[in-house]
């Protein structure tokens, strides 16, 4: 599988990462390089094989209904880059 | 089928709805804090909620058990193996950059609600499924003119996700739909129903064709927050499209927004480009699998559901249809009318909350749990009525007092000495005395003039202030007038 | 009597236990040694203040009889655990300013049983690669480098993701440190500093409070200069988390009481496929050497297939960069860490990542972001899955015939720093023994079994069936004293 330029700059804008346009060629060979790599995995029989979500055998354990955790939200905005009353703040987005 | 009539003719709406309905339980779906309305910003929130590095979910197991008992009430399937993934997509409101929903296996499959149309006839609208998934926080976009705020408090709150077949063709079955979920989600006691606090939300999916093709290109409304909003959206969405496409154009298939001050739907911007939201099992997760005899214990504590409720009070108490689908529209109101009826006359009950009760209540702007006139004093009022100790009329004018003041029909009959008069002298009397001031009225009766006999019934209820009682007034009245 | 920063864990337990020394001795030395290793770039945030009020403290308890299983010890963490207060980085430059309030499962267990932290160590930009290289704070250098520090004549990887780890207690930084292995992070680097390092079964220690790269492969494990200490340091790392879904609520045994020597009639499985393309001669030799060893301990080596091994790494980039593109999409610039302001909320995200993020991160998230994309999922994603399930399949009926796995722990000897840095896969090569293990989340560790030609270690592999951890130390301590590897790096504190 070989990548082109446009297929890059496409995932790269859904994974929200600014690839500058004269690293796009070489991203591209990068990447392709490895999907070429994983490729490999079409030479095995996967018929009627589940896929594994987790190779944790159990069951997906529950927990109570009780309030047992925020209230904090000093803490919880005290790393923000920016804040103010009590929010979050970021750029004005349009909806 | 209710058309819309078009410039080239009729057209039929399709509708589906995706409604959000926030579970109701203590703490949030994946993590342990609170999920209050209205607390201070981003004090319901854990590191958890706010997606901070290493942190992971636990489920909590009430909205799963949520989830499973409004599945039962949908007459859904359960599926006792489902699988929590993650919704990839970039917002200033997802902590986590995904949402933690179910896509392909979720916990409830296909399901049905019965509508109760305006017309009293009813139709089936299929439920395609219902997952449970995480509630994103809140943008603030009007705090400041170049930022937007964000509180996450709603952040990672559980949201059962219910989405109908594209079953609906009319804004009012639309409306009679998501009236109807919410009653069954209320009377599960899954989900408040509150849609001006977002307890509850609705994404339209509405398209239009001529009758009898295949689907047209759907559009999306997002976010709608009231059933009238739900309609209107309706409304303008398919004249929209139908005057789109008779002017040659075609739908392209995108998100909107209801805009409550203009009532237009418009183009979302932020939604605008393709999603992919690359959806994949969690694997902080496993998959979720429930016990069939748990599953079993819930289905034991349902409540009796709206339809079968009405079904009950219709064979039970012979209420009418109509009467019966009034009722049974809230729990509380049915609830209460059960407690007025208990040992008396139904339909007389039947007939004093939906007419009297309901009509104050709407006037006042008033929930039936706020009433003033309690269903013991209601009954009570209807037991005064029944023993003769008041007329129906005195009784309308009793109740006026009670909505007021909150007072016992029998102490206010009291008080205003309205107890009705049924001493055979006294009414003799107050006939005798009508009769001998109209006596050229009595001679026009007696020469055959039938219809003066409810001007005379009038004037004795006058002279008595309307206590005497009707039947004996009648009864006297006549025997004296035909002399 | 030794250095007290050359003691091992057992040693020093000791030695506390007797009042030999103390813990803010034992402390204060290895805060010295902690500022002699500088060159090497081993701590991203060194704690000294912390250390040294922690040994104290230790020290209290232990006069009034209440020392706990690691009192008194000092170690380092990898810094991919959340430390409260103490910066945590994940080696990225998109942490900048991070401080955690909380601390993570596993190193507050540690702190419980009285362990003394020493201050946060170097990595791979979250966990992401094999030679610690990749960090936004630069390259970690091996103790084992030669030459002067500075003036290296050969710039020597410490391996990775947990390279700095690694260093640190080969260098005789630390007593032991935290590791998390993903691919091989704890292994690979283990065996490329002559040093012990396990990765438990997936479940045995909480995932919670740990900077997430791939959440279904990810474990945490000790790192140390002996089986036994890693016994030791497993068993306050380990243990029942509620707060991780995918903890495994099973009790913790005395992994130090398993340390029976005896492991007559064990059958010890050796898997054909391993003898890939690109394993060196010598690492052969010593594969060959270590059955030799087990089979003189009274051990039966028997030869299994594990078919289906060698799509392992194939699998692994594709599930690792699919679960990682969403675990690093919480870093947005909104919350904590870096933000690099743009014209609107899109452009502050790109700007942010395109800056935070490093090369490899950024290749591995958009590889991720492609195999789940629409179209994709099927043919690379599940694909995948499938892939693993099969993986999966080969260890369960290997494990009919056979008790434990023996296998080299890295095809080759530590590369010098810009070696096989320009092509991606030739350095993914590298974990080709370890990669499988995770992908079937089986307990394994690297155990120092020798020296190559150029005088660097090399390391044998260990794999036991799930949450036998106490079979493969048993093992492992058995491959450590047949090995009787004393061999110091060039460079110690």
């Amino acid at each position: 599988m070989s990548l082109d330029k446009a297929t890059v700059a496409k995932i790269a804008h859904l994974a929200r990462i600014k690839v500058p346009d004269e690293e796009l060629e070489s991203l591209a060979g990068e990447l392709s390089q490895i999907l070429t790599f994983v490729e490999q995995l079409n030479e095995v029989d996967t018929k009627d094989v589940p896929p594994m979500t987790s190779v944790a055998a159990q069951k997906l354990r529950r927990r109570k209904d009780e309030v047992t955790d925020g209230g904090y939200a000093a803490q919880v905005l005290s790393n923000g880059p920016e804040t103010a009353e009590g929010f979050f703040v970021v750029p004005k987005v349009v909806e | 089928m209710s058309y819309i009539q078009g410039e080239t003719g009729d057209w039929e709406v399709v509708i589906g709805l995706e409604v959000h309905a926030q579970v109701i339980s203590n703490a949030k779906l994946f993590s342990g804090s609170a999920t209050e309305f209205g607390a201070a910003p981003n004090s319901q929130v854990s590191f958890v909620d706010a997606a901070f590095p290493g942190m992971l979910p636990v489920i909590n197991e009430y909205c799963v058990e949520q989830a499973v008992r409004t599945g039962l009430g949908l007459k859904a399937e359960i599926n006792l193996h489902s699988v929590f993934d993650r919704k990839n997509y970039f917002y200033a409101d997802l902590p986590q950059g995904y949402q933690i929903s179910q896509f392909l296996q979720p916990i409830v499959g296909k399901g049905e609600i019965v509508l109760d149309l305006p017309d009293g006839t009813s139709r089936t609208v299929g439920v395609t499924r219902l997952h449970l998934e995480q509630d994103a926080g809140k943008s603030l976009h009007d705090q400041h003119p170049s930022k937007t705020y964000i509180d996450l408090n709603r952040s990672g709150v559980a949201l059962m996700e219910i989405v109908s077949e594209p079953d609906m063709r009319s804004s009012e079955e639309a409306g009679a739909y998501v009236r109807k979920l919410r009653s069954i989600l209320r009377y599960l006691g899954t989900c408040d129903g509150n849609m001006e606090e977002g307890s509850m939300r609705c994404d339209v999916n509405v398209s239009v064709r001529k009758p009898g093709d295949a689907f047209g290109t759907r559009c999306e409304i997002k976010n709608v927050n009231s059933i009238r909003f739900v309609m209107q959206a309706i409304e303008y969405e398919a004249r929209r499209q139908i005057e789109i496409i008779e002017e040659g154009g075609k739908i392209d298939q995108e998100t909107r927004l209801w805009d409550t001050t203009k009532f237009v739907t418009r183009s979302m911007r932020s939604k605008e480009e393709a999603h992919d939201y690359r959806y994949f099992p969690d694997p902080d997760l496993l998959p979720l699998e429930l016990d069939a005899a748990w599953v079993e214990d819930i289905k034991k504590t349902l409540p009796e559901l709206p339809d079968d409720k009405k079904a009950r009070f219709i064979e039970d108490y012979k209420l009418s249809v109509y009467d019966a689908g009034v009722l049974v529209s809230e729990k509380s109101k049915a609830d209460y009318f059960e407690a007025v009826a208990k040992g008396r006359d139904p339909k007389l009950a039947s007939n004093w909350v939906t007419g009297e009760l309901f009509g104050y209540l709407n006037k006042a702007g008033k929930e039936i749990e706020e009433s003033p006139v309690s269903a013991g004093n209601l009954g009570g009022l209807i037991d005064l009525i029944a023993d003769n100790t008041i007329s129906g009329r005195i009784a309308k004018e009793v109740f006026e007092t009670m909505f007021e003041t909150g007072e016992k029909a029998a102490d206010i009959v009291e008080k205003k000495g309205l107890r009705q008069v049924t001493d055979t002298s006294a009414i003799e009397g107050s006939i005798d005395a009508v009769m001998a001031a109209n006596a050229d009225k009595v001679a026009e009766f007696r020469g055959g003039k039938d219809k003066l006999f409810g001007f005379f019934v009038g004037q004795v209820m006058k002279a008595t202030q309307g206590k005497a009682n009707p039947a004996m007034v009648n009864e006297i009245l006549m025997k004296k007038l035909k002399g | 009597m030794t250095a007290l920063t050359h003691l091992t864990m057992a040693e020093a337990l000791d030695g506390l236990a007797k009042k030999e020394f103390t813990a803010v001795e034992l402390t204060e030395a290895h805060v010295r040694a902690v500022e002699a290793v500088r060159p090497f770039n081993i701590f991203i945030t060194e704690t000294p203040d912390a250390a040294l009020s922690m040994a104290k403290a230790s020290d209290e308890r232990r006069a009034k009889g209440s020392a706990g299983p690691m009192d008194g010890l000092p170690i380092a963490v990898k810094d991919l655990f959340c430390t409260k207060g103490v910066a945590t980085t994940a080696g990225s430059h998109i942490l900048d300013g991070f401080k955690p309030e909380y601390e993570s499962t596993v190193t507050s267990q540690l702190w419980r049983d009285g362990a003394v932290m020493l201050g946060k160590v170097n990595l791979d930009e979250f966990a992401m690669g094999s030679a610690t290289i990749t960090a936004h704070q630069g390259e970690t250098v091996s103790p084992w480098s030669p030459g002067a520090p500075g003036a290296w004549d050969r710039k020597i990887v410490a391996g990775g993701s947990s390279g700095g780890s690694a260093a640190a207690i080969a260098a005789r930084a630390a007593l032991g440190a935290t590791g998390t292995d993903t691919g091989g992070s704890i292994r690979q680097p283990a065996g490329y500093t002559g040093t012990v390092g396990i990765k438990p079964t997936y479940g045995r220690c909480s995932r919670w409070g740990i900077v997430a790269y791939a959440s279904s492969l990810d474990q945490a494990g000790p790192m140390t200069r002996t089986v036994e200490d890693a016994a030791i340091m497993l068993r306050s790392m380990c243990g029942f988390d509620p707060k991780d879904s995918t903890s495994v609520d099973m009790p913790v045994p005395d992994f130090r009481a398993a340390l029976t020597g005896d492991i007559r009639g064990l059958r010890v499985g050796i898997p054909k496929e391993y003898r890939v393309e690109g394993l060196s001669s010598e690492i052969a030799a010593l594969w060959d050497q270590g059955i030799a060893w087990l089979k003189e301990a009274g051990a039966v080596p028997v030869e299994i297939s594990l078919p289906h091994t060698k799509y392992a790494l194939a699998a692994y980039y594709i599930i690792a960069p699919a679960e990682a593109s969403s675990n690093l999409a919480r870093y947005d610039g909104v919350r904590y860490g870096l933000r690099v302001e743009g014209g609107n909320l899109k452009e502050m995200y790109e700007n942010t990542r395109g800056a935070g993020f490093g090369k490899e991160v950024q290749r591995r998230i958009l590889i991720g972001t492609y195999v789940l994309s629409a179209g994709y999922y099927d043919a690379y994603y599940n694909k995948a899955r499938q892939v693993r399930t099969r993986i999966k399949w080969d260890f369960d009926e290997a494990f009919k015939s056979c008790d434990v796995i023996l296998t080299p722990t890295a095809p080759s000897t530590p590369f010098a720093i810009g070696e096989k840095m320009d092509d991606p896969v030739q350095m993914y090569l590298i974990d080709v023994y370890t990669v499988p293990v995770n992908l079937a989340g089986l307990p394994a560790m690297s155990v120092p079994a020798g020296l190559g030609a150029d005088g660097l270690p090399l390391g044998l592999q260990l794999i036991g069936r799930p949450f036998d951890e106490e079979t493969l130390l048993r093992v492992g301590q058995v491959v450590e004293k047949a090995a009787n590897f004393t061999a110091v790096p060039p460079f110690v504190a």
